[in-house]
């Protein structure tokens, strides 16, 4: 296996910041590799000036990082085109720009969209606000037994016609890789437009726009190696054009009078206002210094890291764990019978282990999983097994605490 | 209904407390002794009816639920509370925040800072950082519950 853990760990300056914490809340956000912040500080020192707005040099400097940033992306998707990838400041933001953009001119009243019982909020709140209140229906595909996303149950509630499906790549709460395949070739063929929130799956594997035949995918920068405020939205350049701008100002128009405004093309379109120009910069750097690394060799490896730390947990009979182990892109959810997952986090952060406890931002999961919460420990690339066997000890001794 | 006899209940637990634990916690040294009994503070108050978990008494924290009632005296102006939390490090940290608060007055609640004894006792070195186990919205509580009564 191609994988030099201490090498890849040192390419990363918040572990020697902070040598005494273990650190598994990566499903929250990831850590940068000095290239990210590389880039960053070189945009910020040598590129700065504001983007496709001056005629001067400088701004032409900018505006060709800041598209090829683009273009970065783009590849990195397989898109089919630069002009299909939307800048937005995370998943979050992308989600609500979608979702206020198809309605109208794909979603109306009496349509139904698609969601599962695994959404985080980001996908499910912003239907709320702009979808529910203009008559748009969710339904929810369950959990099976084994808190799976059910492909049975899914086909059945495909017959409801739903005109948009909407589903999690990864679950942020479980860490159960969905049957992504499956899903879109479903849905297309029910004739739904498929969205996957691609948040947590983006850093597990390869993702390819263009064989997958998704609609949209949205991810955030920061849970990908890169920078907070940066995210995308991928979309198919067909249904990209039907989406009306949520965001209204600078950079998306063509012409504003003071009555009526017509809209820029794609993809300025979507992006008002002056753009995050350094966190693009960041996120195409970050997925450059993927693109350098053994992806399969990561998967391997937090596949390990999983394996390990779920084993360990199996010899502590009080845990009860919600993921399982298979088809798991790195996290464990569990709690300790009758306690709160508010302790036992706190007594694993008395011991510098940063995970993190609650509903994750998908509270609906919990309702349906009839569980307070959970802790979640979450496993990436750079953890190592040390930390893994030390976090297991710390979680021995919240449990015999709790116990007492 | 709110039974009268909680609030008196809860001052006398609280003033056990107050006696007996807090000096044991103020001489330990170590986390794990320390959370030992932080975590059996809980134990002390008297029993909390489930009826009273009402919306109406929720305290929005984030990770854990906490119950706060309010009383205040109308000829002493003392105020007091009886509380309960559905997790037990939260619900020690509020039980060392009412020993010292409850049974004051508002004028005396006004200058009283109840955070500075978690630092002392290296539990919670900021309460500003507590955001997301609600402690410091139990504390915001207290205090904006008194002020709406002056
Ligand atoms: C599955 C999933 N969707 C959406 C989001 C929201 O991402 P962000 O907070 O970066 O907008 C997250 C992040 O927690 C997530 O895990």
């Amino acid at each position: 296996m191609n994988f030099d853990l201490s090498a890849l760990r040192q390419q990363f300056p918040f572990f020697s910041a902070h040598p005494d914490w273990i650190y598994l809340d990566n499903a929250a956000t990831l850590h940068k590799p000095q290239a990210v912040l590389d880039a960053m500080h070189q945009f910020y020192r040598n590129q700065n000036s504001n983007v496709h707005r001056s005629a001067h040099g400088l701004s032409q400097q900018a505006t060709a990082a800041f598209e090829a940033a683009r273009n970065t992306v783009a590849q990195f998707l397989n898109a089919r085109y630069a002009h299909e990838i939307i800048w937005t400041s995370g998943t979050t933001a992308g989600f609500n720009q979608l979702v206020f953009g198809l309605m109208g001119p794909v979603l109306q009243a009496g349509d139904r969209v698609l969601i599962s019982s695994m959404e985080h909020h980001a996908n499910i709140v912003p239907w709320h606000i702009h979808a529910q209140p203009f008559g748009v229906q969710l339904d929810v595909v369950p959990l099976t037994a084994e808190h799976r996303f059910d492909l049975a149950a899914f086909t059945e509630l495909l017959k409801l016609k739903p005109k948009v499906v909407s589903i999690s790549h990864v679950s942020n709460a479980l860490g159960h890789i969905q049957p992504i395949n499956d899903i879109v070739r479903l849905a297309k063929a029910a004739g739904a437009l498929v969205v996957l929130d691609g948040a947590q799956g983006i850093v597990w594997e390869k993702v390819d726009v263009q064989q997958l035949d998704v609609d949209f995918y949205l991810f955030s920068g920061h849970k990908l190696y890169g920078p907070t405020g940066i995210g995308v939205l991928y979309g198919k350049t067909q249904y990209l054009e039907l989406l009306r701008p949520l965001l209204g100002g600078g950079e998306m128009i063509k012409t504003v009078s003071f009555s009526a405004s017509s809209w820029n093309d794609l993809p300025y379109r979507l992006e008002a206002g002056t753009p995050n120009m350094a966190g693009a910069i960041g996120l195409a750097a970050a997925i450059l210094w993927l693109q350098q690394q053994d992806l399969t060799a990561f998967q391997h490896h937090k596949t390990a890291l999983l394996h390990r730390f779920y084993t360990g947990c199996q010899q502590i009979s009080a845990l009860e764990l919600l993921s399982g182990p298979t088809t798991n892109a790195g996290i464990v959810a569990l709690n300790l019978k009758n306690e709160h997952p508010a302790d036992l986090a706190a007594l694993l952060d008395q011991q510098k282990i940063a995970v993190r406890a609650g509903t994750h931002c998908a509270m609906p999961l919990f309702q349906a999983l009839n569980v307070k919460g959970s802790v979640r420990f979450s496993f990436a690339s750079y953890n190592s097994f040390d930390e893994i066997d030390r976090t297991l000890t710390a979680l021995a001794t919240a449990v015999e605490l709790l116990a007492e | 209904m709110i039974r009268p006899d909680i609030f008196t209940e809860t001052a006398s637990a609280l003033k056990n407390i107050y006696a007996n634990h807090l000096p044991q916690l103020q001489q330990l040294k170590d986390w794990q002794s320390k959370y030992r009994i932080l975590m059996t503070l809980g134990k002390a108050l008297p029993a909390f009816d489930s009826e009273w978990h009402r919306d109406e008494f929720l305290v929005q924290g984030c990770e854990s639920k906490a119950w706060l009632l309010h009383y205040q005296d109308p000829v002493t102006n003392q105020h007091f509370w009886a509380f309960d939390s559905d997790a037990r490090i939260v619900k020690g940290l509020i039980i060392l925040l009412l020993v010292q608060l409850n049974g004051l007055t508002t004028e005396e609640l006004a200058h009283a800072k109840p955070e500075l004894l978690l630092n002392e006792l290296q539990l919670q070195q900021n309460i500003s950082q507590s955001r997301s186990n609600g402690l410091l919205a139990v504390l915001n509580k207290i205090k904006n519950g008194v002020r709406s009564h002056c």
